[in-house]
C-alpha cells in the first residue's frame, strides 16, 4: 500500500488492454466532494491501482493555533469537520475544560447534547443524501435538506452563524436559549420524522440502489481496526465502538440510547448504520428536552469567571467583572500546565484534540486527531479492483469532508 | 480489570529500566523509553493478551527547542478500545539525527501520521515504505511545524506587524 506508483503496469493475459492507462481522478470533480485527487491506474473501467494526494486544504491549523489565545481557537475548530461545526467547537471546549478543571452544570451539558446531536443529523443527512445523488436519485436530496434548513435557523438562533458556527463558550453557551428556539425545535421533531420515513422508503428497500451498494466498497473488521477507523464507517464492519459510550462526556451516561452496528461493512450497511444514527439522535434530542423541563432554566454557563468573559452591563459598572474581562482578553490568566487529550464523536468518528500547555497565552502544542485523515489511507485498499463508478461512490459513504483530512 | 497500575507494573516487569518517566496526567499513564526500543515496546502492548493495545489512535510529534539532544518528542496514543483505557508513549530524539524505528509494521495507521510527522517535523522514520511529504509541495526544504519557523511567510513586504503584534 501507498508504494510508490509504477506507471502502465503489465496487465495479464485476458485483460483489455496490454498496460494499465493512467487516470487523474483530479482535485476539482463534480464528483468527488471535497477536493481529493487520486491517480489511478485502470484496465478499461477497472481500477487497479490508486494513489490519493491530500493537502489541496491544508490551512496550517496547528501552526496557527500556538498564536491565538484559547477562546480565539474555536474558529478554527469550526473549519475543520465544516458539515457539523458544533460538535468540533464543544469538543475543544470540553478540552480546555478538562484541562482546568471546570465542572458544568447539568443544564450545559443538556444543551450542549441538543446542538451535538442536531449537528450530527445535518451531517449524516448531508451524507446519505449525497450517496443518493451520486447514485442518480436526486428527490431524496430535496426532500432532506428542507430539515437541515430547519437545523440551521436553530445554530442561528443560538449563535448567529449557521455553517461555521463558533457554537458556545469554554463554560457553557454565551446565552440561553431562548423560546423561538424551544419553539423551533418542537417544529423541527414534530415534522422531520415523517421525512425521514419518506427518505427511508425511498432508498433502504429500492432494487436498484440494493444492486447498486451491496457488496461494493467493503473492508473487514480486522483490517478497519489496523487502519484506524472510528465512527459509523468501524461500526458498519460490525464493531460496536461508540465514544459516547466508551468515554462518555457531556452527560452521555444519563441518556438511553443504542448504537446501531452492521455487519459485512460495505456501503449498504454504512448507508443503514447512518440512518439508524439519526434516528437515535433524534431519540437523544427529546429525552435531552424532557430532562432540561426540570432544572433551573437560568443556566446557561458554569461559574468559572476566569474563562468565562462577564456580562457585558457588568463589565461597565462593577469593578471585578471589569478586571476579569481584562484579564481574559489580554491573556493574563493563570492557566494550569500541562498535557491533555479529550475526544467527541463527531459525525466521522472519534475527533481528538491533543493539546499541551505551557502556561501562556496560546497552547504550546494543538493536534486534532482527524478520524477522516487516518481512515482515508485505507481508500486505495478498499477500491483496488472495483469499477471506476463504484470508487466514487464509496468515496462519498466513507464521508470525507476534505477540511477535516487536511487541517 | 485492567487499571494504570496494573499497566504500569506489566511495563517494569518486562522491560525494567527501559521505561522511565511514569506519570498520570488527566488520567491516562504516560511514559517514555529510548527510541532503539520503541518498537519492541509498541509490539509488547499490542500483543499481549492482557494488555491488548491493539488500536493506534494517533500518533505526532512535538517539538521542545531547549531540551539539547532531546528536541522531537514522537508521542504515539494507544487504545485498548475493549476495556476503554488509552495509554501515552514518548520517544525523544535528537534533532541532528532525527531517525526513529517506523510503526508501520504493526499499524497501518502510522502510515499517513508518520508521513505528516516527517512533513511538518524533519523525523525520519527508518523503515517507511513511502517516506514523502504529504500536505506540503515536495520542493519544500523546510518543515513548517518547528518552533523557529515563522507564523507568516517573511518574504511580504507590504504588512507591517509592529503595530498589530503578532
Amino acid at each position: 500500500m501507498n508504494q510508490k506508483q509504477k506507471q502502465n503496469i503489465q496487465l495479464p493475459e485476458g485483460s483489455l488492454g496490454k498496460q494499465t492507462s493512467t487516470l487523474n481522478l483530479g482535485p476539482t470533480h463534480p464528483a468527488t466532494h471535497g477536493v481529493f485527487q487520486n491517480i489511478l491506474e485502470m484496465d478499461g473501467e477497472r481500477i487497479i491501482d490508486a494513489v490519493p494526494t491530500v493537502g489541496f486544504i491544508h490551512r496550517a491549523f496547528e501552526k496557527i493555533a500556538e498564536h491565538r489565545a484559547y477562546y480565539q481557537i474555536t474558529p478554527l475548530t469550526d473549519r475543520l469537520n465544516y458539515c457539523s461545526s458544533p460538535i468540533n467547537n464543544m469538543g475543544w471546549h470540553m478540552t480546555v475544560e478538562k484541562l482546568i478543571g471546570a465542572n458544568l452544570p447539568k443544564r450545559v451539558d443538556y444543551m450542549r447534547v441538543i446542538i451535538m446531536e442536531l449537528a450530527r443529523i445535518a451531517d449524516h443527512l448531508v451524507c446519505n443524501s449525497v450517496i443518493g445523488v451520486d447514485t442518480g436519485a436526486f428527490s431524496g436530496f430535496i426532500y432532506v435538506f428542507e430539515f437541515r434548513e430547519l437545523i440551521y435557523e436553530i445554530f442561528e438562533e443560538v449563535c448567529g452563524s449557521r455553517l461555521t458556527t463558533n457554537i458556545g463558550r469554554i463554560g457553557g453557551f454565551e446565552r440561553n436559549f431562548t423560546d423561538i428556539v424551544f419553539q423551533k425545535l418542537d417544529h423541527f421533531l414534530k415534522t422531520f420524522p415523517k421525512a425521514m420515513e419518506e427518505f427511508e422508503t425511498l432508498f433502504n428497500r429500492n432494487r436498484i440502489f440494493m444492486e447498486r451498494t451491496i457488496g461494493v466498497g467493503g473492508i473487514e473488521a480486522e483490517r478497519a481496526l489496523n487502519y484506524g477507523f472510528t465512527g459509523p464507517n468501524l461500526r458498519a464492519t460490525g464493531i460496536d465502538y461508540d465514544i459516547r459510550t466508551a468515554h462518555p462526556y457531556s452527560s452521555y451516561q444519563d441518556f438511553d440510547f443504542s448504537v446501531p452496528v452492521g455487519t459485512t461493512g460495505d456501503l449498504y450497511d454504512r448507508f443503514l448504520v447512518r440512518n439508524a444514527e439519526i434516528w437515535e439522535s433524534v431519540s437523544l434530542i427529546k429525552q435531552a428536552l424532557q430532562k432540561m423541563k426540570d432544572l433551573d432554566p437560568s443556566v446557561f454557563h458554569a461559574d468559572i469567571p476566569d474563562f468565562y468573559l462577564p456580562e457585558k452591563e457588568d463589565v461597565y459598572t462593577k469593578m471585578e467583572a471589569l478586571i476579569y474581562h481584562f484579564k481574559i482578553v489580554m491573556g493574563e490568566t493563570d492557566i494550569p500546565v500541562g498535557e491533555v487529550y479529550h475526544s467527541v464523536e463527531g459525525g466521522n468518528g472519534e475527533l481528538g484534540f491533543y493539546l499541551i500547555s505551557d502556561g501562556g497565552r496560546s497552547p504550546y502544542r494543538l493536534h486534532f486527531r482527524r478520524p477522516c485523515f487516518i481512515y482515508y489511507q485505507a481508500y486505495p485498499e478498499i477500491i483496488k479492483g472495483s469499477m471506476l463508478s463504484d470508487a466514487v461512490i464509496t468515496m462519498s459513504s466513507l464521508n470525507l469532508i476534505a477540511g477535516e483530512l487536511d487541517a | 480489570m485492567l487499571s494504570n497500575e496494573y499497566i504500569q507494573k506489566k511495563l517494569v516487569d518486562k522491560f525494567g529500566e527501559a521505561v522511565f518517566q511514569f506519570s498520570e496526567p488527566y488520567g491516562m499513564l504516560t511514559f517514555e523509553a529510548d527510541k532503539e526500543n520503541n518498537l519492541k515496546v509498541l509490539t509488547f502492548l499490542k500483543e499481549d493478551p492482557e494488555l491488548m493495545f491493539t488500536y493506534l489512535n494517533d500518533e505526532t510529534v512535538v517539538h521542545y527547542p531547549d531540551a539539547k539532544g532531546k528536541e522531537l518528542a514522537v508521542v504515539y496514543l494507544l487504545q485498548n478500545i475493549y476495556a476503554g483505557i488509552r495509554v501515552r508513549f514518548k520517544v525523544y530524539t535528537d534533532i541532528q539525527k532525527p531517525d526513529v524505528f517506523t510503526a508501520t509494521s504493526l499499524f497501518e495507521t502510522a502510515n499517513w501520521l508518520e508521513r505528516e510527522a516527517y512533513d511538518f517535523f524533519g523525523v525520519n522514520f527508518v523503515g517507511h515504505p513511502n517516506l514523502i511529504r504529504i500536505m506540503n509541495v515536495e520542493e519544500m526544504d523546510y518543515h513548517p511545524l518547528r518552533k523557529e519557523f515563522p507564523l507568516e511567510d517573511q518574504t511580504r513586504i507590504d504588512k507591517d506587524d509592529d503595530m498589530f503584534g503578532r
